[in-house]
């Protein structure tokens, strides 16, 4: 991964939802090795900014383009190499922590259960590999969706609220998560309402309401 | 390292079946419908053997696409609850690929069960045995093309929180043929007569659905995601 070339680019993307302008002319430029801080109080298109740098959601302004070619040409290349934490766990609940990787990493690399398992160990949910994801805690769902990011081994990261639910070791297990993919030459774009503490440079966007 | 398309088909497949026999009793849910529905008949109308083996077809044919549709609804919504949509739109791989793959899965548990389940059914309606495998050939093939028109009403519908009548208003009337020659076919195999002509406009319907209509159906889905 530290060849993996990373740059993402967001162009002045407006974005309107009904009558409502959320993103009005939003800008940034990601190279690897960074983090990006998007910050600002609630209901000021945080989570439809990324949905927009995932390529979810097209802007209806603006652009969105993966080294240096707009994402829209290149969906799969690009989806390939993102991994995207959503507000939900995006677990089902009828399937044991591992089923649920083995499903959703799977669709991206070809992975061994031994290495997801490991993965989820990692995460601090080893001993839930087996367990159904209905029975788990919101901390310990959240800590498996981490396990997934952390599996499909992206070199660019798109968290939304990572840090939800989460207790303080989990919370320092996020950062240190962070900091080692961005010092393998990563990037991530971190949606959060606190400061984060990663050791590593961090730039910040804020979004004004 | 990529992950090539029979793979993806079949870790799709796996996981929506797996999905399907974690809930027992939703995959039960189309098949018991299907015979609550189809006993009703023969109680309110006339138990007489030769009213019954006449309207057999209609019964048998209407209760199908009925009780296969009533699952319809969940093929996506399940998904687009809890996240993981997103993230099989996200996989990088062909959408359309992931709706095949859903679709197929579904089929298997509704329309394939049903067609397994007819001949209890059928015997019920005084159909003749020689009738029974032009029967299920019919029922397959219009099960799957009704699961194929179903995927495109539920890729469109996925985002509505009561989207399941609204689905069936959409899906019902493009399944009209399916239950004209489909009806057409087994009444014909109860007369002891060649159901071929209706048959082959199944087998037509079903391979311009299952052609045509993933890519509806992921061109739908990609549309109410956003």
């Amino acid at each position: 991964m530290s060849t993996a070339r990373c740059r993402l680019d967001v162009d002045q993307v407006h974005v309107w939802r009904g009558d409502r302008h959320v993103l009005r002319g939003t800008s940034f430029r990601l190279d690897g090795g960074e983090v990006l801080h998007v910050w600002g109080p609630n209901g000021t298109g945080k989570t439809t900014l990324l949905r927009v740098a995932c390529g979810l959601l097209r802007p209806e302004q603006g652009t969105v383009s993966w080294l240096g070619r707009p994402i829209t040409t290149i969906p799969a290349d690009y989806q390939s190499a993102l991994a995207y934490a959503s507000h939900e766990a995006a677990l089902k609940g009828d399937l044991t922590a591992l089923e649920n990787l083995r499903f959703t990493v799977g669709m991206k690399r070809t992975v061994s259960l031994a290495e997801l398992k490991e993965t989820l160990e990692k995460a601090g949910v080893g001993a839930c590999a087996d367990l159904p994801t209905r029975v788990l805690s919101a901390g310990q769902r959240r800590r498996v969706a981490m396990a997934r990011v952390l599996a499909v081994r992206a070199p660019l990261w798109l968290l939304d609220e990572p840090y939800t639910n989460l207790d303080a070791h989990g919370a320092e297990f996020m950062s240190a998560m962070l900091a080692e993919h961005v010092e393998r030459g990563g990037a991530a774009v971190v949606v959060a309402h606190h400061d984060l503490a990663l050791g590593c440079a961090v730039r910040r966007l804020e979004l004004a309401a | 390292m990529s992950v090539g398309a029979v793979s993806v088909l079949r870790l799709v497949l796996r996981r929506e079946l797996t999905l399907s026999f974690r809930r027992p009793g939703q995959l039960l849910q189309p098949l018991v419908f299907f015979l609550i529905v189809t006993t009703l008949f023969p109680l309110g109308l006339s138990p007489q053997l030769s009213l019954l083996r006449d309207m057999a077809p209609g019964v048998l044919w209407a209760a199908a696409l009925l009780a296969s549709l009533l699952s319809m609804d969940g093929l996506f919504k399940g998904d687009s609850e809890d996240g993981t949509l997103e993230q099989l739109v996200l996989s990088g791989q062909s959408l359309t690929l992931i709706v095949i793959a859903k679709t197929l899965a579904h089929w298997l548990v509704s329309g394939a069960a049903l067609v397994v389940v007819s001949p209890i059914v059928a015997t019920t309606l005084a159909v003749p045995v020689e009738a029974f495998p032009i029967m299920m050939l019919s029922l397959g093939l219009g099960t799957l093309t009704l699961s194929w028109l179903g995927a495109i009403g539920a890729g469109l519908t996925v985002g509505l929180r009561r989207g399941s009548v609204l689905l069936s208003l959409i899906v019902l009337p493009l399944a009209m043929p399916l239950l004209i020659f489909g009806a057409n076919a087994t009444d014909r195999a109860i007369g002891g007569e060649s159901a071929a002509g209706a048959l082959y406009f199944l087998a037509a319907l079903c391979v311009f659905t299952t052609t045509l209509a993933p890519i509806a159906a992921s061109v739908a889905l990609r549309i109410t995601l956003e």
